[in-house]
């Protein structure tokens, strides 16, 4: 095992060590890896020499395939042949409107407020485990290619996804054995890759359409500050959509055509929207495709559509990507003129009529000179690369916001926003609510995402409740609900009785994600379920754990432990990297994990002043007159 | 047990998380401050921007991302309170409130409704012309409002940078007419929203 580089207590890590570092895109349709090699972001290849690796898993009886032999197999195993998962993650059942028309056996999760599993010959999967699948897939692409360990990856998401949604992603993430370096939002990842290719300056409109997924992206580009100012979208519709009007057209055709027509088996489902895939891809480029099949019952598909007819089937899905881009629009307080350029992102961008309305839309032609198909894993990896410490030329700094308000219900199913929409993140905001009965002594802290007013039209993140307020008169209580979000765009929520002192601090994870447990479970499962391999494998996880801190402590005495401590101060350091160094040749896990603890700890008040001397670096040189007020 | 959902207790605007502690140097409890920028309500927007992004650069997360939890933390804490700052500083109404608060005068924006009879008279015509727009589904009219709206925002924003010198009482009436006004704008924004779905 490759571990860390890590160096003799006193002595300073390698400085330009370079540290193997990707960016993943994890698509509905499709899935790539990339990396920066000599300066330059390139995506990897299989080796077949396929860049994108589709985004679907086969379960087999003892083994899980994924990409093309899967995605070969889906019209004859539909059922254990999962595609475009990523519409899953952190959904339940009752999210997933056209489930007649999906070819999977579909399991609500014990708890009906949880994510929904799928059924395979492989047993019950959750949408984070088949996505695991494809993370490996990528990680061991990329260890292949990069020979070594990786230190860490960047993992896109659309900028519309919810709560749920990028914490199904982190933990896909956690099973596939990734060290998640940020989860960082598909459109600006785009951005970053087209902004620093083409030294753009100025305002940009970054439009994504993907297999499953929409956003709308607006950023200001300035001396490599990627700030982004709006973001909107539609997290359920994409270049699956346009597949599905085109099936539900050649079904229409046959049934019409056909006497007694009996249902399509799953195998022809999975066939016919394969077909209507590639119908759609075809009219790219053609005017009209052919659609030519035979179902199971005996039936022959036999049909040719137009691209006129394509436009006007699929038209209402055209208009509904512009609602989303006036929305952000408006939220950006800027008119079209503002606008110096339009990228287009996603494999569904290359639809002709996709480009016209965007034309249209923005009065100027969009931007079409990156791979919509691999912009977003390239940006993801420029990311990845500053993230993981390797020296860059260019300064990079990316500020993204939180895409949808965060607030909580109050009486009478009432939303009370807390965080805004379009925050820029990391963002805290605490606000006080109180009791409306007598001798109230616990509230229901329910926290929902969402622009709409009645909670019932926003999306449930999770429930918990505070418990022991003291019996006060109605409204006289005072608690306090403070909601943070990190850099991640994850959440979490606290709640704290104010007038009695009395604390109750609760963190919560997303109702539709997966548990602690669960995820434990899962990794056990994957790992081989006997003890010894726990053991093992905990001991392992605490011992990187440590060294990372280590490595981490030894960068920053290195930097400015001569300047910001004393030597005693230093010294008493550096024994307790000693002691956490030993205990990393042992076995204990417990211990290891208690020594870390300490050392980073030890290192609190250091962290402070170091953070201190950032911020006076961050303004020196500035005239210090205006200082005087 | 009794048990139920929160209400909002006097509901303001949300406040900023204590986020402060002894390590940090005093300077950094004012934004102002914080920003090198003299505190007064007249503000060079671009250099607020250039100070806020140079703040960042050196204290984002992205920047301490294989660094210690203990910096992570700090990292976190700082980077959220010059998201906070410079949103303060960056929005005139924000700005303005801010001001006198570090004066140590409350502007009690949800509390205090009470306004000058020509003002509230405004209101009301704005409030009829937004019913009016919504039953014609006339965006156009709305946009037209929001220029109004705007424009004696300006006015307002003017009247409060020497109000807070001169006359901090006047200037958190002020305030409150333009929170008001804000108000009435995030409503229109949000109609024409609908509207146009």
């Amino acid at each position: 095992m490759a571990l860390l580089q890590i160096s003799e207590p006193g002595q300073s890590p390698a400085p330009h060590q370079h540290k193997l570092a990707i960016g993943i895109d994890l698509g509905t349709t499709n899935s790539l890896v990339a990396t920066v090699r000599s300066g330059m972001s390139t995506v990897l290849h299989d080796e077949h020499g396929h860049a994108l690796l589709p985004s679907v898993v086969r379960y087999l009886n003892d083994a899980v395939i994924v990409g093309h032999e899967a995605q070969a197999a889906q019209s004859q195993d539909p059922v254990n042949t999962i595609v475009s998962v990523k519409r899953f993650m952190g959904r339940a059942l009752h999210d997933i409107t056209d489930r007649a028309h999906i070819p999977y056996h579909f399991v609500e999760n014990d708890s009906s407020q949880g994510m929904l599993e799928l059924k395979t010959r492989a047993g019950l999967k959750s949408p984070v485990e088949i996505s695991a699948e494809i993370l490996k897939t990528l990680k061991a692409r990329a260890e292949k290619a990069l020979g070594g360990e990786l230190t860490g990856a960047v993992i896109t998401v659309p900028a519309y996804f919810d709560d749920a949604q990028r914490q199904a992603t982190k933990d896909a993430a956690r099973l596939a054995g990734l060290h998640v370096l940020r989860l960082l939002n598909e459109p600006t990842a785009a951005a970053v890759a087209y902004g620093l290719d083409n030294a753009a300056e100025g305002v940009y409109v970054i439009y994504d359409l993907g297999g499953g997924t929409f956003d709308i992206s607006i950023l200001r580009l300035s001396k490599g500050v990627f700030e982004v100012l709006a973001t909107n979208g539609d997290s359920a519709l994409g270049g699956d959509d346009f597949d599905h009007r085109i099936y539900c057209w050649v079904l229409d055709q046959v049934r019409s055509k056909t006497k007694d027509f009996k249902p399509l088996t799953e195998e022809d489902t999975r066939l016919l929207l394969t077909k209507s895939r590639q119908a759609k891809e075809w009219l790219t480029d053609n005017h009209e495709a052919n659609i030519v099949c035979k179902l199971s019952n005996g039936a022959l598909v036999d049909e040719t559509l137009t691209d006129s007819q394509f436009v006007a089937l699929t038209e209402h899905l055209v208009i509904k990507t512009l609602s989303p881009t006036r929305k952000a629009m408006r939220d950006a307080g800027l008119n079209i003129a503002e606008i110096k350029g339009v990228v287009l992102v996603g494999g569904a961008t290359r639809m002709p009529h996709i480009r016209h309305a965007v034309q249209a839309f923005f009065e100027q032609e969009p931007l079409t000179n990156l791979d919509p198909d691999k912009v977003v894993a390239l940006g993801a990896a420029i990311q990845a690369n500053v993230l993981a410490g390797n020296r860059s030329d260019e300064e990079l700094l990316l500020l993204d916001v939180t895409p949808l308000s965060l607030g909580l219900e109050t009486m009478g199913g009432l939303v009370e926003k807390v965080i805004p929409r379009n925050s820029t993140l990391p963002i805290a905001r605490a606000q006080d609510f109180t009791t409306y009965k007598d001798g109230q002594t616990a509230m229901a802290i329910h926290v929902v995402q969402g622009e709409r007013e009645l909670v019932s039209d926003c999306r449930s993140l999770a429930r918990f409740e505070l418990r022991g307020i003291p019996p006060m008169a109605a409204g006289a209580a005072r608690i306090r609900v403070t909601f943070q979000v990190d850099a991640d765009g994850l959440l979490s929520v606290s709640a704290r009785e104010q007038t009695s002192g009395i604390e109750a601090n609760i963190t919560v994870k997303p109702s539709y994600g997966l548990s602690e447990d669960q995820i434990s479970g899962m990794l056990k499962d994957s790992f081989g379920a006997a003890e010894s391999d726990k053991q093992a494998r905990m001991l392992r996880e605490a011992v990187v754990d440590a060294q990372r801190l280590v490595e981490a402590i030894q960068a920053a005495l290195a930097e400015d432990g001569e300047t910001l401590l004393s030597a005693d101060e230093r010294q008493q350091i550096n024994a307790h990297i000693d002691t956490l160094l030993a205990l990393c040749q042992g076995d204990d896990s417990q211990a290891v994990k208690q020594a870390t603890e300490a050392l980073n700890h030890a290192t609190e008040a250091f962290a402070a002043k170091r953070m201190d001397a950032s911020v006076q670096k961050a303004l020196a040189g500035k005239n210090l007159d205006s200082l005087e007020l | 047990m009794v048990a139920g959902n929160p209400l909002p207790f006097k509901p303001d605007q949300g406040t900023a998380m204590p986020l402060l502690h002894a390590g940090f140097l005093e300077y950094m409890q004012n934004y102002f401050a914080l920003f090198q920028l003299p505190q007064q309500f007249e503000l060079d927007l671009t250099q607020l921007d250039s100070q806020y992004r140079k703040l960042q650069a050196e204290v984002h997360p992205d920047k301490f991302v294989s660094a210690s939890p203990a910096e992570r933390m700090h990292s976190m804490q700082m980077a959220t309170l010059a998201n906070e700052a410079y949103q303060t500083l960056k929005h005139p109404t924000a700005r303005a409130r801010y001001l006198l608060q570090l004066q140590g005068i409350t502007t009690d924006e949800e509390n205090n409704t009470a306004m000058p009879a020509d003002f509230l008279m405004a209101q009301m015509e704005w409030r009829e012309a937004i019913d009016d727009a919504k039953y014609s589904k006339d965006i156009a009219a709305l946009d037209t409002l929001l220029k109004d709206m705007r424009a004696q925002a300006t006015t307002l924003q003017q009247q409060v940078a020497t109000e807070i010198e001169t006359a901090p009482t006047l200037a958190a009436l002020t305030v409150r007419k333009l929170r008001f006004i804000d108000k009435v704008s995030e409503d229109v924004n949000q109609l024409i929203a609908q509207l146009e779905d």
